[in-house]
């Protein structure tokens, strides 16, 4: 199982590592991947992004992508943690850890589990800048693209 | 059929544009589809009409699940309307 969290709060990734690892000695590669907050867009300084989500339904998506995780790859636990609220440039964001036996396993389902994030999770981004602006950042077609790299051919 | 209620939800430039995140709603019992109800709601006023003009930009979920416009809704539902997804 996938541990699963949704918070404001910042995240410590070697907490999370020692809770992943604790007491086990069958994991031999764990895949780590780390969402932050850019601080400019297109030449624009951010002020912040601010982070919303549809609690409802954020567990449940984010459980039905973990479950995919461990259908295709022989996972030993992972972690992932998604912020939410307003978050500073340089904030992380999105944690992704994935246990296995070998690297290859961890290390694909790494990618796997954040590119359906990116377009499967209930989570939306609003960028303020520090001209005052805002924006609510939108679908990008390459998201979509990495996330149908893992689209099982019928 | 007599028209029923659902719990409808908005999330970022939607809930900016009708100016709420939620409501309850009593919809006219003809009124089947995802998207028959987004045609509706898109009649209630100047807001509903900004939010759901951008037509296909609009995603949506029914009972916390992703849901095309031919999905059927019925009594009680919660239907939520919003952006394509952004996280990560």
């Amino acid at each position: 199982m996938l541990r699963i969290r949704v918070q404001e709060a910042p995240f410590d990734i070697a907490a999370e590592f020692a809770a992943l690892t604790a007491g086990r000695v069958d994991i031999g590669g764990i895949g780590c991947f780390v969402g932050t907050v850019r601080g400019d867009v297109a030449g624009r300084d951010l002020a912040a992004m601010t982070l919303e989500h549809y609690p409802a339904m954020t567990e449940r998506a984010l459980a039905a992508i973990a479950a995919e995780a461990e259908r295709r790859w022989a996972l030993l636990g992972g972690t992932i943690i998604h912020r939410v609220g307003r978050l500073p440039p340089g904030a992380p964001i999105v944690l992704v850890l994935a246990a296995a036996r070998h690297r290859q396993a961890a290390l694909d389902a790494t990618g796997f589990l954040i590119d359906w994030l990116k377009t499967r999770a209930p989570f939306w981004k609003k960028e303020s800048f520090t001209d005052g602006g805002e924006a609510w950042v939108e679908a990008r077609l390459e998201d979509e693209a990495a996330a149908a790299r893992h689209e099982i051919p019928k | 059929m007599a028209g029923f209620r659902v719990h409808l939800l908005y999330f970022a430039w939607l809930r900016e544009r009708i100016g709420r995140g939620e409501e309850e709603v009593e919809v006219p019992g003809e009124i089947r589809t995802l998207g028959a109800l987004s045609a509706w709601l898109a009649a209630r006023g100047p807001g509903y009409a900004s939010a759901f003009a951008a037509g296909k930009a609009v995603r949506a979920a029914v009972n916390q699940g992703f849901a095309g416009p031919e999905a059927a809704i019925g009594p009680g539902d919660e239907v939520a309307f919003f952006p394509p997804v952004t996280g990560g």
